[in-house]
């Protein structure tokens, strides 16, 4: 008898509407969470993982020794590599192709990579401009690694204790 | 200036008042078309405020030219008619939607004689056009040839025939107290500060009346006509470009229209609260009297309400809004009415 005559009472105030918009006018003065994207962004983590870069010994010469265990542990396929062997015994790739298409960001062939060759870097803002540009070849990832080589190892660096 | 004057005299007489209307139409329209775009800025600004976002705030300073963008957007949108869609219905639907929702203003006082027709039926031209708005709603829905949009145009149907009977049976109680049907004579009879406004014998009323009257805009929380979740978009689904922003425009002047209404019967429209205790003072006397700044900032009050019921409650289902309009709102103005009757009988008799 009294939760129905509280129920009644409830229903005709409008008690609970009344207290969902107290709560929506609670929240129009709140602190904007917002982030104005190109302006502010949020922080990145050092193993974030965006565009794909192959590094280079401080010597000049590249790491990548194509033992091809990226393109093993690639899950999407995304990666093509031919190989060589130069004169001095050596093995080097002569084609080291991703798919940006294809790549899912996994991040497996930065792990599979026995020499740090292959790295994906925090830059993630990227487009192609052609038709074809998302295959990336082993000319535009090393200059990629070369033009941003202080920063990747310096998040290398930062991470290296947790890997 | 003479000769303005001259080319004035020349124009016949007959002419000369048609030109004053037409100019008086414009004077009116212009500005409730700017408000339409600036509720819509409103809008998205009030609802993203209340879900902790920024809202828009890109395009001029602090997004404040976002509604032109938006105009510019929908005018050069291209308008698909569905191949089975009936061409002419198709057309004149929204127009038909639109007619009613600017006709209405005609009627609507701004300040003391600020009216473009002082008809003494005023209230009654009112429910009477606003009612026709579903018109349109229900033909864009069965021309457009899509089962959402039919669907959506048979909810709207029947939802607004419920939902006028308790707006009408909840103005039954300003007419009894204000004794008139004009809109003019109803604000005065609240006339003598903010204790004599309708609102405080009325409130029951007050609330039902603004309930329905979002629900008979098609606002959230009873916007099952758009109904994104099940039917899409509902009535408009079919329409782009320009066509859509007619039923846009429509319903965001319906919005306004309402909360202008809601305080010109049960908040004294356009009179101070304060009475005319002000009225001496030289410049506070005008801020603080009568006036068409009070209309607005009232009207805007109950504008915010719509946005703030937006971002506040889930949308009813179909068979609850039915319920609620046939068999609560209704009994609930008409208990309130005979409370009334009741009263009034009381005073006549000399009780009271």
């Amino acid at each position: 008898m009294i939760a129905s005559i509280k129920h009644f009472i409830k229903t005709f105030t409008l008690f609970e509407l009344l207290q969902g918009l107290s709560i929506t006018g609670k929240y129009f003065f709140k602190r904007k969470i917002t982030v104005q994207y190109p302006e502010q962004k949020t922080p990145i983590s050092p193993r974030f993982r965006g565009h794909h870069a192959l590094r280079r010994y401080p010597n000049g010469e590249e790491r990548c020794i194509a033992c091809k265990l990226c393109e093993a542990a690639c899950p999407a396929l995304a990666i093509t590599i031919d190989l060589e062997e130069r004169a001095d015994g050596t093995r080097r790739t002569t084609r080291y192709d991703i798919d940006m298409f294809k790549c899912i960001y996994c991040g497996f062939c930065e792990e599979a990579c026995p020499v740090d060759a292959i790295v994906e870097t925090q830059i993630f803002e990227y487009h192609f401009e052609e038709r074809g540009d998302h295959i990336k070849t082993k000319e535009v990832l090393l200059a990629f690694g070369d033009k941003h080589e202080a920063e990747i190892a310096k998040h290398r660096v930062s991470d290296a204790p947790y890997r | 200036m003479d000769s303005l004057i001259a080319i004035w005299e020349s124009v016949p007489e007959a002419l000369r008042i048609v030109i004053v209307i037409l100019l008086k139409i414009i004077a009116i329209l212009l500005p409730v078309i700017i408000a339409v775009a600036y509720t819509t800025f409103a809008e998205r600004k009030i609802i993203g405020y209340m879900q902790v976002r920024c809202g828009p705030n890109r395009v001029g300073p602090k997004g404040w030219l976002q509604p032109i963008a938006d105009v510019v957007k929908l005018m050069f949108k291209e308008i698909i008619t569905p191949t089975k869609a009936n061409r002419a219905v198709f057309f004149i639907a929204p127009m038909l939607a639109l007619a009613p929702a600017l006709a209405v203003w005609a009627v609507i006082p701004f300040w003391e004689g600020g009216v473009l027709s002082d008809i003494n039926a005023g209230l009654l031209f009112v429910l009477a056009i606003t009612s026709l708005d579903v018109f349109g709603i229900i033909l864009a829905g069965w021309a457009s040839n899509s089962k959402y949009a039919i669907l959506s145009s048979m909810r709207v149907g029947a939802q607004v025939v419920a939902y006028e009977i308790a707006m009408g049976f909840a103005l039954v109680g300003v007419l009894m107290l204000a004794g008139s049907l004009n809109l003019t004579e109803i604000v005065n009879a609240q006339a003598g500060g903010i204790q004599n406004w309708f609102m405080w014998p009325l409130f029951g009323l007050l609330v039902v009346y603004f309930i329905s009257g979002v629900a008979e805009t098609n606002r959230a929380p009873f916007d099952v006509a758009e109904g994104e979740s099940e039917i899409v978009a509902g009535f408009h689904i079919e329409y782009s470009g320009m066509a859509f922003a007619l039923f846009f425009l429509a319903e965001y002047a319906s919005m306004l229209l309402i909360s202008i209404l809601t305080v010109l019967l049960f908040l004294g429209g356009w009179l101070s609260p304060f009475g005319a205790s002000f009225a001496d003072i030289p410049v506070l006397g005008i801020i603080l009297g009568d006036g068409i700044h009070w209309l607005l900032l009232k009207a805007f009050f109950f504008l915010v309400l719509y946005l703030w019921f937006r971002a506040t409650f889930p949308r009813y289902r179909y068979d609850q809004i039915m319920r609620l309009g046939w068999k609560i709102l209704i009994p609930v103005t008409l208990v309130w009415i005979f409370g009334i009757i009741v009263f009034k009988a009381l005073q006549e008799l000399g009780v009271l």
